[in-house]
């Protein structure tokens, strides 16, 4: 009996500090958006940095999706700039095309180039996560290849010239005279959608079953789940968030060509997500960041720039890996205020 | 009729036939032993079982419907339950998720509920949480609940398996030699356990086990193999005293 009352008594505990916790990530985005806009507005930051906001937004998209395959599933998948792809090509055909209000077709360009890489991650989804193995890392390698070779090749339509008369250009060309819809807002009002519905995907029955397959797929297979539906579903909703992400970077300059979303920005997104940490969407936020911005600060070096961001990324990489760093973790006070600001896991 | 009738199987390993016309009746409510010396097909029968592998001959009747041919995931819908002799935890997920994840199948909600959290999600969430903390508390795990698996002493872990085995609803529950690396005081605990859950969730058990005192104590009857074929079966008494069980494995 009294440990039942126990028991309710620490339950209620934990939901009120529950309702704190929301109540402390609601404020936090909003005082990160103040502070964002606010050093936009009063420029204070210089136009090298204004121009990286977006960048980082679509970064932090990007990876945090990718964290849903790779650390949350286990699978790893190379092709997440190939579905960035498709839906920056789409979103992009979309907007050149339409004659909406810009709000309005944005948002429909956004929900469509997430869509069409979403139905091109079941369709790739389905033969590669029913085999056991690393065959999704060689299928998906070759498929962000593919979409590369396949825009290359195809002749896209491309808004009307002024006789009114449909413009097509070469797919190698890329598209060009794209509306830059894509300002720092909308990216904010973006990863946070998206980072919210992550957090909440791993917190529900589908993402312990994704967990689960991950840490042991025969004793997920014993206890009535149906792995391969599992590992489409979430290897789907990832293709989602990176079209979604390709419709956004797609509407940040007026031009995109096929070679900006390729293997190298899969390896890129890669990173993030090791470096953050597998199954980490907090990790993942931050070293989307940190490794965007990076470049940008080493750009006074010059010639050194690439060496010196490779030295740091492995120092920080064993950083994470460290005996320091897991003191850290271990130090309550310190696990107290990083579990306010978990997202994830 | 039999809760679990199985007719002639067998499977093949290249020339190594790993089970062979094996023939067993396991009524409802009861509790079976399965012995054996080492590589005598014990496991590779519960694989068989559970679809893991294809039997190369031979009929599976669960309930009077033939589970051959139907994958892993299925068969447990179909309501056989299990644990894994090299201990297959979720291990880094908390005690109480490795568990709750073994409700999926009995407390659903969408995936739109999930991640917009609709009110179903909560009261399932809720639901789940209650039923996951009363079958915890059989295996006193419930202190543990937020503890992840990969971080509980081996006997626990060998509990928490059963739960989460036990969440699914079984009928038929197949344990893989639950007591293997537990001291003589939780292998009594666990003996105790084990007999309490055959009672409190109305399910019949099959378990695998190299510890005799286990087996003669709990179970009603028992099947013992070697290479592969039914060596003999009975109640302990019958099976422990018959000379071919004692030069097969007891004499080892
Ligand atoms: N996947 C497999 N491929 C090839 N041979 C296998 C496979 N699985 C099992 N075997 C073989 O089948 C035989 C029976 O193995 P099994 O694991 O069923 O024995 P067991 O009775 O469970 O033994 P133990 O008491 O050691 O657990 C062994 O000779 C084993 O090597
Ligand atoms: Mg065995």
């Amino acid at each position: 009996m009294s440990t039942n009352k126990q028991t309710k008594l620490s339950s209620n505990k934990k939901a009120i500090s529950k309702t704190w916790i929301v109540i402390f990530k609601i404020v936090l985005i909003i005082a990160i958006y103040v502070i964002i806009s606010s050093l936009v507005r009063f420029d204070i930051l210089n136009r090298q940095y204004k121009a990286l906001l977006v960048p980082i937004g679509v970064n932090i998209i990007l990876a945090v999706s990718l964290n849903v395959v790779t650390g949350f599933l286990g699978e790893l998948s190379l092709g997440h700039a190939g579905f960035m792809s498709i839906g920056a090509f789409t979103g992009a055909l979309f907007t050149l095309n339409m004659d909406m209000p810009g709000t309005l077709e944005f948002i429909i360009a956004i929900l469509l180039g997430g869509t069409i890489a979403a139905i091109f991650g079941f369709f790739i989804g389905v033969p590669a996560l029913r085999l056991r193995g690393d065959y999704l890392a060689i299928v998906t390698l070759a498929f962000g290849e593919i979409i590369k070779a396949i825009i290359k090749f195809l002749n896209l339509p491309s808004g009307k010239d002024a006789a009114g008369n449909v413009k097509m250009v070469k797919g190698t060309m890329g598209l060009s005279g794209i509306e830059t819809y894509a300002d720092y807002t909308w990216v904010y009002v973006a990863l946070v959608i998206v980072i919210v519905i992550c957090a909440n995907l791993i917190k529900s029955r589908h993402g312990r079953i994704i967990t689960s397959i991950r840490d042991n797929y025969l004793a997920a297979e014993s206890i009535g789940i149906h792995v391969s539906r599992y590992k489409i579903l979430a290897f789907v909703i990832a293709a989602f968030f990176a079209g979604v992400a390709g419709v956004i970077s797609g509407h940040n300059v007026p031009i995109i060509k096929p070679n900006d979303y390729d293997y190298n920005k899969s390896i890129d997104i890669l990173v993030f997500v090791v470096l953050g940490g597998m199954g980490s969407i907090k990790g993942s936020i931050i070293a989307a960041t940190v490794l965007t911005v990076l470049p940008e600060i080493l750009r006074p070096i010059k010639d050194y720039r690439m060496l010196m961001y490779a030295i740091l990324l492995i120092a920080m990489m064993l950083f994470n890996n460290s005996k320091f760093r897991a003191g850290l973790n271990e130090n309550k006070s310190l696990a107290k205020l990083t579990g306010l600001l978990k997202f994830g896991r | 009729m039999a809760l679990l009738e199985v007719k002639n199987l067998g499977i093949s390993f290249g020339g190594l036939r790993a089970v062979d016309e094996v023939n067993l009746n396991i009524e409802k409510g009861q509790l079976y032993g399965l012995i054996g010396p080492n590589g005598a097909g014990k496991t590779t029968l519960f694989n068989l079982l559970t679809g893991v592998y294809q039997p190369t001959n031979g009929t599976i009747m669960l309930d009077g419907v033939n589970i051959v041919g139907k994958n892993t995931y299925e068969i447990n819908l179909a309501g056989i339950g299990r644990t894994f002799q090299n201990i297959r935890l979720f291990k880094n997920m908390t005690v109480l998720d490795n568990v709750k994840v073994a409700l999926t199948n009995r407390e659903k909600y969408s995936l739109f509920s999930g991640i917009l959290r609709f009110p179903l999600y909560f009261k399932k969430e809720k639901i789940m949480n209650d039923i996951a903390r009363d079958i915890l508390a059989v295996f006193n795990l419930e202190q543990e609940e937020d503890t992840l698996a990969s971080n509980l002493p081996y006997g626990k872990q060998r509990k928490l398996e059963i739960a989460r085995a036990l969440a699914t609803n079984p009928k038929l529950l197949l344990l893989d030699e639950p007591a293997a690396g537990m001291n003589p005081n939780e292998t009594a605990e666990l003996m105790d356990t084990i007999r309490l859950i055959r009672d409190k969730f109305n399910i019949t058990i099959l378990l695998i086990e190299h510890d005799m005192k286990l087996v003669a104590g709990i179970c009603e009857e028992i099947f013992v193999l070697n290479f592969g074929t039914e060596l003999a079966k009975g109640t302990p008494e019958v099976v422990l005293n018959d000379p071919a069980v004692i030069t097969a494995y007891l004499g080892a």
